[in-house]
């Protein structure tokens, strides 16, 4: 992966799009220093409230893990373990980062599963995940991302496996917790229904790469990257009767991507240049940037 | 609990009663223990009577009835080579089967499980090429050799160990070595993969998010689920080196159940070989109930109702 850059303030909402293998997941576990085997940064740098978290230590990340940023991953049903009780595994960010015990981690466990709509949390965190619904289960995935106090949470596709209905109750509650604590919230989808109704800026990946990053607004206005405009094409329309847009050919591997633009193979407007040089970020008046020839000033007369 | 605690004893039963008939023919395939219990050159009268003697005469399914009528009781018969009741040769070896079986249980335990950790943690690694060596080392060696090697190293050699019989300690760590060896590395195998698949999972992922110490990762989210299997393996090991570990029992003149049975297949006699199995049998049944009651405390999505 290359060319990932983003930022964002505390209390906003960036959303990271792309398909299936566009590096999304990738870009998040790196963040945190938490990357698949045989993976490793080579360059560049995270910076998180003034720390460049690159250059630290495992030692030091795992202080940072779940305290100043925590994960939410897809699968609820997976990801909290089965021989565990509710409470241990919301109680244990704040027993081993903030080193509370007895009452005190009794009644922060409690306000934190009460905080994310759990009825009855002093009875329901005796229990175990098998017990629980997966709706339910995610809402206590997202307890334990807030269990440590961090200022910033990745969601990586949180709501991909839950039902439509209880999808939007979650987004919900995602949205009432950033109101009411302030944290920063890095968006994993490939719904860009959600981004709409989710983010404040979105940056869409391709490749291993972002291509477009900008305010919500802009992009889903006047997407300029072809990929961009792709992807909003392919957003089914309620009533439409035509046949619904789908980008040609395949998301490229990782490993062997083609050269110059990644997204040169599939893209409508590719020019000869596409296929040789890789573009570089380009800003447009709007405050969005995007990476593609067709923006660069000696590029063809006009588009669009 | 209780009730799921009364079933399976039910249950038990009946195979503990399937498996005493089973037993029964089994032995009785082996040939005519009146053969063997007779002096060379008898005459056919002599070994009638010497079948009479012995209840033999008797048809099988009387001789079956015979044998589980004693064996409610808690009566298993009465040796033919011994001439001394069953229970009371089972019993005087048990002990010294107990000491060897669980301290080899605890070798294959101590050694197999640690390393099995490691070579997942640190899998691909110096650490993992290593375990896995160690595994194919323990799979392949048999250990009568590995037996062998031990007594010319430790005792004739470095004369820190005795060669055979069972008295203190020192007689208890050849042999058990020797047995637990091979189930050590089934262990070590088994924890691996077991492990492996647990580091993969989500819920693990989740943990390091979490930003946990290691040793809890590993050592509580990781290791406790990968526990199940293990612990299945372990149970079933723990029987076999208790009862069937003839070859070491052999080789290091150790008193144990494994060469009782192994005498008593040779020698034809019928209830000593009917007594020791089932008395295996009760050992398997005492055993497995312990795992599955286990099982219920460590797994909270496994209730003992079956």
């Amino acid at each position: 992966m290359d060319g990932v850059s983003f930022s964002l303030n505390a209390g906003e909402t960036l959303g990271l799009v792309g398909e299936s293998g566009s590096g999304k997941t990738t870009t998040c576990l790196s963040i945190v220093g938490l990357l698949p085997r045989g993976a490793r940064i080579v360059g560049g740098s995270v910076v998180f409230e003034g720390e460049d978290l690159t250059r630290k230590s495992q030692r030091e990340l795992r202080r940072i893990r779940g305290r100043r940023i925590a994960v939410i991953l897809q699968d609820p049903m997976a990801s909290l373990n089965p021989l565990f009780t509710i409470f241990r595994q919301v109680a244990e960010p704040a027993f081993f980062h903030q080193q509370m015990r007895g009452k005190t981690l009794r009644q922060r466990v409690k306000s934190l599963l009460a905080a994310v709509r759990i009825p009855s949390p002093e009875w329901r965190m005796r229990d175990y995940p098998h017990q629980m619904s997966g709706g339910m289960r995610q809402r206590i995935v997202g307890a334990i991302a807030l269990a440590g106090g961090p200022s910033l949470v990745i969601a990586d596709e949180p709501t991909t496996n839950l039902d439509v209905t209880i999808q939007a109750q979650y987004l919900d509650l995602l949205k009432d917790i950033q109101r009411e604590t302030g944290v920063a919230l890095i968006f994993v989808t490939h719904n860009l229904g959600i981004v709409a109704k989710m983010c404040d800026r979105v940056a869409v990946m391709y490749g291993g790469t972002i291509v477009e990053q900008g305010p919500v607004r802009a992009i889903f206005d006047d997407p300029k990257h072809p990929y961009t405009q792709a992807l909003l094409g392919s957003i089914p329309k309620l009533g439409s009767r035509d046949p619904l847009y789908a980008i040609p050919g395949q998301p490229p591997n990782l490993a062997s991507l083609p050269t110059g633009c990644a997204f040169h193979p599939r893209c409508p407007q590719a020019m000869e240049r596409c296929a040789i040089d890789e573009p570089t970020n380009v800003h447009a008046g709007d405050g969005s940037v995007a990476r593609c020839w067709l923006l660069a000033p000696a590029a063809a007369p006009s588009h669009g | 609990m209780t009730q799921f605690i009364v079933r399976r004893i039910l249950y038990s039963i009946v195979t503990l009663f399937i498996l005493s008939g089973t037993i029964f023919l089994v032995v009785r395939m082996t040939g005519d223990p009146v053969l063997l219990l007779a002096e060379a050159g008898a005459s056919t009268e002599d070994l009638d009577r010497v079948r009479q003697q012995w209840g033999l005469d008797r048809s099988w399914p009387v001789q079956y009835l015979a044998f589980m009528e004693n064996a409610v009781r808690g009566e298993l018969g009465k040796s033919f080579n011994y001439r001394m009741p069953v229970s009371e040769l089972y019993f005087e070896r048990l002990p010294n089967s107990l000491i060897l079986g669980l301290a080899a249980t605890a070798i294959s335990l101590l050694v197999g499980v640690p390393a099995g950790i490691v070579s997942a943690v640190k899998v691909n690694s110096w650490w993992d090429n290593a375990a896995k060596g160690i595994g194919l080392l323990g799979l392949s060696i048999p250990g009568f050799w590995l037996g062998l090697v031990l007594i010319l190293v430790f005792s004739v050699w470095l004369r820190w160990l005795p060669t055979s019989g069972a008295g203190d300690w020192r007689h208890v760590v050849m042999p058990a070595v020797a047995l637990g060896w091979y189930f050590a590395a089934s262990m070590l195998r088994l924890t691996r993969s077991s492990m492996l698949e647990v580091l993969g999972s989500e819920y693990i992922k989740l943990a390091k998010l979490k930003g946990l110490p290691e040793v809890v990762v590993i050592g509580m989210h990781a290791f406790k689920n990968a526990l199940i299997p293990v612990l299945t393996l372990a149970g079933v090991n723990m029987v076999v080196m208790i009862n069937a570990a003839v070859i070491v029992e052999v080789i290091f003149a150790w008193p144990g159940i494994g060469r009782l049975l192994y005498e008593g297949i040779f020698q034809r006699d019928f209830p000593l070989v009917q007594g020791v199995v089932i008395m295996a049998g009760f050992m398997i049944v005492g055993i497995n109930l312990v795992v599955d009651v286990v099982y219920a405390l460590i797994d909270p999505r496994i209730r003992l109702t079956r």
